[in-house]
């Protein structure tokens, strides 16, 4: 059987043990943009658009559980949003109408790439995700075990990507991406940025900058240490960032290629960065920066 | 795992990286045999079922010429593996118009403000545009561009289309 879509995921995990080698597939939007230029040629493809339990998300205690067949579309609506607002936002910026009617944030994290716009806010909430070759063996992973370079990670054969764990909403959140436009651009540079007010921490990871998500862990705590946690405003000047952006400049990692220039993308990363952080602590927006 | 399962090819000589499914277009159903493995919707559509209103240009989801509905959602037809839409509700531009041949009103909007120019991105945009009137009637314009953030037109400048739904809007809501 060269094609199977399976309905649930009893049926998806019996494709797989007969056909371990077998190419999954999510939304497309990816893999038929190679298997378009000729590049992916697989001898079977076991497609996940129908199997249910992917579908949808669900709130377990203080965590979304969030399922790998979840469209970006899906995420942007108000239940969801309202849960996980970074995402809602990165989402919002994947591809365009088309696009986000069909990718999955499964299909984002098996896909790997540096640019995946679900990454960095994942990577800044901290996100557990849950992978399975059969309904007994299940592990949980963090993003950092699951994706370990541009396009590499950790799947085994037969192992399926089953739900995305993040908290429920946890403090304030940024998601900014830089590109050539608004709309169908891969990003040049992003950054999640979540500030926990309760937590008194600051969460700031970086997207395009690295061959996977940065986290940026001094500039995380140069910004704790600015905030003033009883009043949730900055300390001091508001020109008082002190070495926030050169911290998370220095966190990235960038190259030179045909999107942009290693030095534009430092340079990009640590604008949005601070803006971000702006935009959360101060409530200043985009004009302070 | 029958319901929803693509048939292996039957009888002679199996080739593994070929596959035999039923496509439901347009309300009509389509047998499509022995196919390549990866052939894309778009391709499917046009070159065995001879459906040529979605077009084909940037192959990789840019440019949103190929655009069809899959159950009632915009999706481009060039990032759809063909054999993976079986069992799913297609419409494509040819879908949407009425039987007697006639324009919707969208179409003949886009004629009366001079929306088509070379015509390529068409088809596509009145898809798009017809699924958002459809969720949206009201939409604003900056509405009305987003959803059309993923069709490239390289000829209008994109106030003709603007003006066209405009149009449809009013003409609507009178």
């Amino acid at each position: 059987m060269p094609v199977l879509l399976p309905a649930s995921l009893p049926e998806a995990f019996d494709a797989l043990a007969a056909d371990p080698a077998a190419q999954l597939l999510a939304g497309g939007t990816d893999f038929m943009v190679e298997a378009n230029a000729g590049h992916r040629r697989p001898g079977s493809v076991v497609s996940l658009t129908r199997v249910k339990e992917l579908r949808g998300f669900r709130l377990d205690g203080q965590s979304v559980v969030i399922g790998a067949g979840l469209t970006y579309t899906e995420m942007m609506e108000p239940g969801f949003a309202e849960l996980v607002p970074g995402l809602a936002q990165a989402a919002r910026t994947v591809g365009s109408p088309q696009i986000r009617n069909a990718g999955t944030i499964g299909g984002n994290l098996a896909t790997a790439s540096p640019a995946g716009d679900t990454l960095p806010i994942l990577a800044a909430l901290d996100a557990d995700v849950t992978v399975a070759s059969s309904p007994r063996e299940r592990r949980t992973v963090k993003l950092a075990e699951l994706i370990t370079g541009p396009k590499r990670h950790t799947l085994e054969p037969g192992e399926i990507i089953l739900d995305v764990r993040v908290p429920a909403r946890a403090g304030r959140q940024e998601f900014l991406k830089v590109g050539t436009r608004n709309a169908m651009v891969i990003a040049v540079a992003s950054v999640a940025v979540v500030v926990d007010f309760a937590g008194r921490s600051v969460r700031v990871a970086l997207g395009s900058v690295g061959p996977t998500v940065i986290r940026a862990h001094e500039a995380e705590h140069e910004a704790a240490r600015l905030i003033d946690w009883d009043s949730n405003r900055l300390v001091g000047s508001l020109d008082g960032w002190g070495d926030f952006d050169d911290l998370v400049r220095a966190a990235a990692r960038p190259i030179d290629d045909h999107r942009s220039t290693a030095a534009f993308r430092r340079h990009a990363a640590a604008i949005c960065a601070k803006r971000a952080l702006e935009r959360i602590v101060d409530g200043r927006g985009s004009e302070a920066a | 795992m029958t319901e929803g399962t693509v048939d292996a090819v039957a009888g002679g000589v199996a080739m593994p990286e070929h596959v035999s499914y039923t496509l439901r277009v347009n309300g009509r159903e389509h047998r499509v045999s022995e196919a390549a493995l990866t052939e894309s919707l778009l391709y499917v559509l046009r070159e065995r079922l001879d459906l040529k209103g979605a077009k084909g240009a940037c192959e990789q989801g840019e440019c949103g010429s190929c655009s069809v509905l899959l159950d009632g959602l915009l999706e481009c037809s060039c990032t759809v593996l063909a054999a993976a839409a079986a069992g799913r509700e297609i419409t494509t531009v040819e879908g949407l118009t009425p039987e007697d041949g006639s324009l919707t009103d969208l179409q003949d909007a886009f004629v009366a403000e001079g929306a088509v120019q070379c015509g390529f991105c068409t088809p596509g945009l009145i898809v798009a545009l017809s699924d958002l009137l459809r969720r949206n009637p009201a939409a604003s314009e900056l509405e009305v561009r987003e959803a059309i953030s993923g069709n490239l037109c390289r000829c209008t400048g994109y106030g003709r289309i603007l003006a066209a739904v405009q149009a449809v809007q009013e003409a609507r809501s009178a």
